[in-house]
């Protein structure tokens, strides 16, 4: 038995298809949901991918988040359904309260790509339990808005409870705060960062690494030992 | 509100005396009195608009057709093309079933009044052609040129191009993989803004612009229609900037990639489904263009309410609605009993659907407003038959002068010194510089299926994930070789793209162009397009690659200075398995380096001409097509047997700009030595065509220089992948720390 994996498409996702691939790469099966569509049809995780759902419109994530699937998302996360929501998706996750802050624009104001360097903080995760503590990995990043902000207490308090899940390595592409790169909620089910894990699951692919797979095959892991 | 009555055709007919602003519209009164002949009365205000937008030339290409015809004429034998020239781009078979669609346009004079909103546009305008053909677009590249590089005002355009096409492709999901920057003060008033596209589809899901089948209907989709870009291709494209006259903003089109996003969306599972008979996206002249060249293209005429079009601002015109330029627009004939699936399809991906017409066995184009018939044509008379001009050309007297003036005798470097700092000079020059803080803003990595992207030699894309087939894209064209001759300059530009493909291991197999001059009543900017289309047609039929369409651009001037001619070239080549790419950075220590091909003392046009001495004079470098072909094959085999492992093809900043950036990409450095027969500084900065650097593993250096041998192309030992430095013996050496910083810093430190 493998686990499926959901992978959500809004008006505007443009990851998508490349988070199935990344998914059916580490041995999982995709499964395409809709966003005006609230059935999660029993997958067994979500990923919300990355994109500009809605154009962006309002703020990154503030439409998409009230989307008939994000109803369901938000219910099922609750009760421990593992979710994965990349750049735009970590940007829902923060629109939905699912994670706690924010995202701003780049602080250099302009669109950004590039082959990040991150820290592994927190390898306890649903979605991380394949790397080790500490471990420095490469993950494309590509975003206009991924400037994580939040309060010093909510700040202090996500450091104090080992969910900064990661971290940016020798440079901070976008002015974020305390150098996160990406978060976790305390159930460790809800992990959300900027930087793009499936584009990192190939080599000769994009950057070559695939440094990204195993966020993909820590999820598959999890549910199929679970 | 009271408005006028309409002007019917039947009001038309009956007052013939009326004055209409023809003039106005861009028309030319030999040009309007020709619409009277055809119609045999005046036209009507709405027929005025389409005619003035059709026989523009943006749309008509009425100055350019005639020479434009010897892509057809002089067209080699080629399995490979599967739609020519005519349609919204062209298509060619890349193999196990696969078409891909490519082309490139301009959209220069939008980016100069509005650079963001001017630049967006020419990536949504371009895509939508590729969507048009039936195909899914899987990448974008841009060749770009501005005016000088520390000009105040390059400050102002460059940014705003770069975030235009940044904000506008990566809302798109589209990888930006190619293209280039290039700075010269001849485009400081004219900026060229080049976008070019590429889509796949399968043999079968080929689409056309064409209406057919009476009955059919007509449906508008995407975007309401606005107010934006009216008059944007009779009046913007077509005429020379001139302070004096009031601004032209409101005729630059405003984009919204997420509203395209989801017409490309919807588009592609209507063709899924095979719901489509017919499609063409609306560009300039929007819906004139549409109707006009889907009703001429197909069997019968067709019938449009033009009440029933969606509008943004509900007192727009009808002679508005017919010109409007508003983004994100198609058009696509649909059997009546398909229609409803269709409209469920928008309703989906929530993109406004509307019939707004049929298809009918007449063969007039009908458009109605208010129940009055505004416009009765044939269509053909409006998109097909447009003027055509034989613009008289002489080469220009200044041409002898420029010529004469050799760059061969400019002062050299006289010892390793000089010829050390001239190198870092070279490579920290804008137009040699990194385009990283550019590129960057570019994502590559969309879609995962990005084998290379810039600073690689091409662009490519693997198309199919099981047997690793992929395709492959370069685009150039230098101005500066094409004033000093443009028929070589068209040539060279060919050249380079050939040579770019085939340095990355594809098959080069078809060509797009985007063709930039100057005003063409100007008889000698009118010689070097008539003579940079006859180098670039005998170019083609020589190399065997056809010219599947392209784009014109014409106006590139300021006052009377015009732009130096630049005919852009796009090559499109395929590779059976994206394993075998040849990427430019050195991947290993001890790999031999190779240079490939013949070196002349050749510095006319050259990097080190400019940027040593800020001279424009003598030739070009030669053009030899054979010998562009063997080295294109030499590559290919050699990264298909994995006899090379990196390579780079030489072109401006010559040798030693290529072994700094193989260099720097790789962090290994390299041990160079001069050969026998060339002096140092030739060996650096000469920029003779039809070469290439590469790395060769030591197993494989027999079996690689016996297939050089064996098929006759010069192949001469140059060094060695070696250290933390380039040097070269006896003459320099240089860190590759105090490169990087060169190479580097110099285009953020202009745009901070």
């Amino acid at each position: 038995m493998t686990a499926r994996i959901g992978v959500v498409t809004f008006p505007g996702s443009l990851d998508d298809r490349d988070t199935q691939r990344a998914i059916r790469l580490a041995g999982a099966e995709p499964v395409a949901l809709w966003h005006k569509d609230k059935d999660l049809h029993q997958v067994d995780a979500v990923v919300l991918p990355g994109g500009f759902s809605y154009g962006d419109y309002l703020r990154a994530g503030a439409i998409s988040r009230f989307s008939p699937v994000m109803e369901t998302v938000i219910e099922q996360a609750k009760a421990g359904l593992p979710v994965l929501g990349i750049c735009n998706g970590f940007q829902i996750l923060t629109e939905a309260h699912l994670l706690p802050g924010g995202m701003l624009g780049n602080d250099h104001l302009h669109f950004i790509c590039r082959d990040q360097k991150l820290r592994v903080e927190n390898a306890e995760t649903a979605w991380t339990v394949d790397y080790e503590a500490g471990q420095e990995i490469h993950i494309p990043l590509k975003n206009m808005d991924g400037r994580y902000v939040a309060d010093e207490y909510t700040l202090d308090k996500l450091e104090a409870e080992g969910r900064v899940a990661f971290r940016y390595v020798d440079f901070n592409p976008n002015g974020s705060l305390r150098d996160i790169a990406g978060i976790t909620n305390e159930a460790g089910n809800v992990v959300g960062l900027m930087p793009h894990p499936e584009h990192a699951t190939e080599p000769l692919i994009g950057t070559g690494r695939t440094d990204g797979l195993p966020f993909f095959t820590s999820i598959l892991k999890k549910l199929v030992t679970a | 509100m009271s408005r006028t009555p309409l002007d019917t055709v039947e009001n038309a007919a009956a007052t013939p005396d009326v004055e209409l602003p023809w003039a106005e519209l861009g028309l030319k009164k030999d040009e309007y009195e020709r619409v009277v002949e055809i119609l045999g009365r005046r036209p009507t205000g709405a027929e005025l608009a389409m005619y003035s937008v059709m026989w523009s030339e943006h749309c008509s290409y009425k100055s350019s057709k005639v020479h434009l015809r010897q892509f057809g004429e002089k067209a080699p034998q080629s399995d490979a093309l599967l739609v020519g020239i005519g349609e919204n781009a062209g298509v060619v078979d890349v193999g196990q079933g696969y078409a891909v669609t490519f082309k490139v346009e301009s959209h220069n004079h939008p980016s100069y009044v509005e650079p963001y909103q001017g630049a967006a546009t020419g990536v949504g305008g371009i895509v939508r052609d590729i969507i048009a053909m039936g195909a899914r677009p899987v990448a974008v590249v841009d060749p770009l040129r501005f005016g000088a590089a520390d000009h105040p005002d390059t400050k102002r355009v460059l940014p705003g191009v770069v975030a235009g096409i940044g904000g506008y492709g990566n809302c798109l999901g589209l990888p930006n993989i190619g293209g280039e920057v290039v700075f010269d003060a001849c485009y400081q008033g004219n900026p060229l803004v080049n976008a070019g596209a590429i889509g796949v589809m399968r043999h079968e899901d080929i689409h056309l612009a064409k209406a057919s089948g009476a009955g059919n209907k007509v449906i508008l989709y995407g975007a309401r229609t606005g107010g934006d870009g009216i008059g944007g291709a009779s009046i913007l494209a077509s005429e020379t900037f001139d302070d004096a006259k009031p601004s032209k903003r409101p005729a630059v089109q405003v984009g919204d990639p997420f509203q395209e996003k989801l017409l490309i969306e919807c588009t592609l599972e209507a063709f899924k489904e095979k719901l489509v008979v017919g499609i063409q996206d609306l560009g300039a002249a929007g819906l004139s263009c549409a109707t006009s060249e889907l009703a001429s293209n197909g069997s019968g005429g067709m019938r449009v309410t033009l009440d029933d079009v969606p509008l943004r601002d509900s007192t727009l015109s009808p002679e508005e609605i017919l010109m409007s330029e508003s983004q994100e627009r198609m058009c696509a004939v649909v059997e009546p009993e398909k229609v409803e699936r269709f409209l469920e399809i928008c309703e989906k991906w929530d993109v406004i659907a509307t019939v707004i017409g049929e298809v009918t066995d007449g063969d007039r184009l009908e458009i109605y407003w208010h129940g009055g018939k505004i416009v009765d044509v044939a269509p053909r008379t409006v998109a097909h038959d447009g003027p055509v001009y034989e613009r008289p050309y002489a080469r220009p007297d200044w041409q002898d002068a420029l010529q004469a003036d050799d760059a061969n005798k400019l002062p050299r470097p006289a010892t390793g010194e000089e010829l050390k700092d001239q190198v870092l000079k070279l490579v920290a020059s804008p137009n040699q510089a990194s385009k990283k803080w550019i590129t960057s803003q570019y994502d590559h990595f969309v879609q995962g299926n990005t084998v290379l992207a810039q600073p690689e030699d091409s662009g490519m894309i693997r198309i199919d994930e099981e047997t690793g087939l992929g395709v492959a894209i370069a685009t150039d064209g230098n101005g500066r070789y094409a004033k000093l001759d443009p028929y070589t300059g068209a040539q060279l530009a060919l050249a380079e793209a050939y040579r770019n493909v085939a340095t990355t291991g594809a098959k080069p197999l078809a060509v797009s162009d985007c063709l930039n001059f100057g005003s063409p009543e100007d008889p000698a900017v009118m010689w070097q397009f008539a003579e940079a289309i006859r180098g670039l047609a005998d170019g083609c039929q020589q190399l065997g690659t056809p010219v599947t369409g392209g784009n014109v651009s014409l106006y590139n001037q300021t006052g009377e200075a015009a732009i130096h001619p630049t005919p852009v070239v796009a090559v499109l080549g395929v590779i059976d398995d994206v394993a075998r790419r040849t990427p430019v950075a050195f991947q290993e220590e001890g790999h031999l380096l190779y240079l490939l091909g013949d070196t002349r003392e050749e510095f006319g046009g050259s990097a080190w001409s400019q940027v040593v001495h800020d001279h424009l004079g003598g030739l070009p470098p030669k053009v030899d097509l054979e010998r562009e072909r063997l080295l294109g094959e030499i590559l290919i085999s050699a990264s298909r047997d994995g006899m090379i492992d990196s390579a780079h093809d030489l072109s401006d900043g010559g040798l030693i700009q290529a072994v700094v950036e193989s260099a720097l990409l790789g962090g290994r450095g390299a041990r160079l030595v001069v050969p026998d027969g060339l002096d140092a500084f030739t060996f650096c900065f000469s920029e003779s065509a039809g070469r290439a650097v590469v790395a060769v593993p030591r197993s494989e250096e027999v079996r690689f220089n016996d297939m050089c041998g064996a098929r006759g192309l010069p192949v001469t030992r140059i060094g060695v992948v070696d250290g933390e430095s380039v040097e070269l013996q006896g003459e320099f050496e240089l860190s590759l720390e105090e490169l990087r910083r060169a190479h580097e810093e110099t285009i953020p430190a202009l745009l901070k």
